[in-house]
């Protein structure tokens, strides 16, 4: 796959991503925009600059893994994987839909690319180990990159993946959090305090890296720096906006799992700066 | 014996290059000169059945089935790996651990982590073995063996020691599994197999290595009976009879199956010929033995160590009553939860006898059309 180091081009796919999101949700009538329009650089920048992998051939023994472990974001991991190659564009459409591919929480036996069934929060960094562990036990220099959310680190088996990736010494690991601090019931702080995750996830043995979610040269930056890191896995605390790109989802709890209606697609779309 | 290598066994099964090599199942064994007993030749009782089990019954743990036949599979397959949940010693995966401490994970008391970590593992190619005692490995973490492995149709084998209610006797109720087959059987992909004694443990470990997708085993933790010898067949999804009979049909599994033959010979010397059948695969069920004991026998007792609702009897039921009815008497637990005591007492407690066997081959046969 061939990398892009062009910040202009990724960050105009990013908003392509943004784009396909707020389509895609329309059109199936359901799933998670607000969550998915967060994450877009994260995804941007895993499928296009940063990992290894061959979207032609899913099943590569030598490809960076990613598990999305917030797996109502599918949206947002779709449309990357569609246009980095995994499968046409136009299929994207088809989201949530009888028989699609494209099922409303990732399911890796329908779709190839895709690494594990998420939906269920909280499960997708344990899988992410197992992957790390098989790569070392293959002593190959692959990497894994999992992507979770905020609120899911109510989740306890995510301390459970926590203390033993770093028991593992799994540097090989990498972690991303989506913190744009907002779950269903409202925000996290008022529901469950998470904070403070920095010093949660250092005490636990985890390297840390802050950046800010939608920049994607601190993205680069904190993914490549990741790779130096020796004896102990990474988390990246990416701080987003829930809905960010679309003015009237920004922040607004609601937008975690309503997808727009025709008008309010169209007010999206352009705010996206999409021509229709 | 040579395993049958079932290609499109079960459900939504991908096409991986599967690459266990199709292993002799025999080992060396030391022939002793045997005493005179009854031969099985002349009799109802399969041929192929330990030929002391009437008279001088070894015993053996499953449990060491399990721990034996995983270091076997260590050996002849690179990608075989295991996990465990600081239980280790107990399970027998420890056996595994020395002799291959880098296919090893120990994963401590974290048994939803454990399952994720199987499936991360099966899904880069190793074939994941996960062992703890059977109430967590199914309790704690049925959202992730859902999930993370049986929804994705994860090549991972979740290994329960200490099941049923013989194994775990003083440690009383938080660690009797006692629910556990219906947990599992109920998710679709998972193949539940609960074999009779220790050569057929190490068997079914050996089936579950070769077929690919999820499976659960279970076994115990005690000394049992052994009744099988290396020469009786197990395949994967076909009950085994144990002894041919017209009037009535005692369906087993696991240690259970020892008490229902030896209901057998006690049902013989009142005239009572009953079929015994091993029927150590759960899921996929063999409906076409049930069906035919079903119209052969015209009764049915089902004998199993775990719950009656939801465990092997019901699993018998569903068949039955959809494809045959008779009258069915299922022997188990009746919707109690375990307590401590020794596992003779907690038998005999529970209603897991001969004695509740022959009882209820007793009451199916008044209800015989």
């Amino acid at each position: 796959m061939q990398k892009i180091t062009d910040i202009h081009e990724l960050k105009e796919i990013a908003r392509k991503i943004r784009v396909d999101i707020i389509k895609m949700t329309n059109v199936a009538g359901s799933g998670h925009p607000g969550g998915s329009l967060s994450a877009a650089e994260i995804f941007t920048v895993l499928y296009f600059n940063i990992m290894n992998h061959d979207p032609k051939k899913p099943e590569w023994e030598d490809r960076d893994v990613f598990i999305l472990s917030k797996g109502h974001c599918c949206p947002g991991l779709y449309s990357a994987m569609a246009r980095s190659g995994y499968f046409p564009v136009e299929e994207l459409m088809t989201l949530r839909k009888y028989g699609s591919r494209l099922q409303g929480h990732p399911h890796s036996s329908s779709l190839p690319g895709l690494e594990a069934s998420t939906g269920s929060l909280g499960q997708g960094l344990s899988i992410a180990i197992g992957c790390a562990l098989a790569i070392k036990l293959n002593k190959k220099n692959s990497r894994v990159y999992c992507l979770m959310g905020d609120g899911e680190q109510q989740e306890g088996q995510i301390w459970e993946a926590a203390m033993s990736a770093s028991h593992y010494k799994l540097d090989n690991l990498c972690g991303i959090i989506d913190r744009n601090r907002l779950q269903i019931d409202g925000f996290c702080k008022d529901i469950i305090d998470y904070e403070p995750l920095e010093d949660k996830w250092k005490s636990f043995g985890w390297c840390v890296i802050n950046v800010d979610g939608h920049n994607i040269a601190e993205l680069i930056n904190a993914f490549e720096e990741s790779k130096t890191i020796k004896g102990k896995p990474t988390v990246i605390i990416a701080d987003t906006i829930k809905g960010k790109g679309v003015d009237f989802m920004e922040n607004v709890s609601v937008w975690h799992g309503q997808a727009p209606n025709d008008e309010e697609t169209k007010k999206a779309l352009n705010d996206l700066g999409e021509l229709h | 014996m040579i395993f049958d290598k079932d290609e499109e066994l079960f459900y939504n099964k991908p096409k991986i290059k599967r690459d266990i090599e199709k292993i002799e199942f025999k080992e060396k064994k030391v022939h002793l000169i045997p005493e005179e007993t009854e031969s099985f030749e002349k009799s109802n009782y399969n041929s192929t059945l330990d030929k002391d089990l009437f008279t001088n019954v070894k015993k053996g743990k499953t449990r060491d089935g399990f721990g034996e036949a995983l270091v076997k599979l260590g050996e002849i397959n690179q990608n075989v790996v295991a996990l465990g949940a600081d239980l280790c010693h107990s399970v027998r995966s420890m056996w595994f651990a020395q002799k291959y401490p880098e296919r090893f994970f120990q994963t401590g008391i974290a048994e939803a982590n454990m399952t994720g970590i199987a499936a991360g593992l099966a899904r880069m190619g190793k074939i994941s073995f996960m062992s703890t005692f059977g109430v967590f490995i199914t309790g704690r973490n049925w959202d992730q063996i859902r999930m993370s492995v049986a929804y994705p149709n994860m090549n991972v084998k979740i290994c329960a020691s200490h099941t049923g209610v013989f194994s775990v006797g003083e440690d009383g109720a938080s660690h009797q599994s006692l629910e556990d087959i219906a947990l599992t059987r109920i998710l679709p992909n998972m193949k539940v197999l609960v074999p009779c004694d220790k050569i057929e443990t190490k068997k079914a470990t050996f089936a579950a290595a070769e077929i690919y997708g999820p499976f659960y085993i279970r076994f115990g933790r005690e000394d049992v009976p052994i009744i099988t010898t290396e020469e009786t067949p197990f395949k994967v999804g076909k009950a085994e009879v144990f002894r041919e009979g017209d009037d009535v049909s005692i369906i087993a599994c696991g240690p259970m199956v020892y008490e229902a033959l030896i209901a057998s010979k006690e049902l013989e010397n009142e005239g009572i010929d009953a079929r015994v059948i091993n029927n150590h695969t759960i899921k996929p069920i063999d409906k076409e033995t049930i069906i035919k004991s079903a119209k052969e026998t015209k009764a049915i007792v089902t004998a199993e160590e775990h719950q009656i609702s939801g465990g092997m009897g019901s699993a018998i039921a569903e068949v039955l009553v959809e494809d045959y009815q008779v009258p069915i008497k299922m022997v188990g637990v009746k919707d109690k939860f375990g307590e401590s005591g020794k596992p003779d007492e907690l038998q005999k407690h529970f209603g897991l006898t001969k004695d509740d066997i022959i009882k209820a081959v007793h009451e199916v046969m008044r209800k015989k059309p």
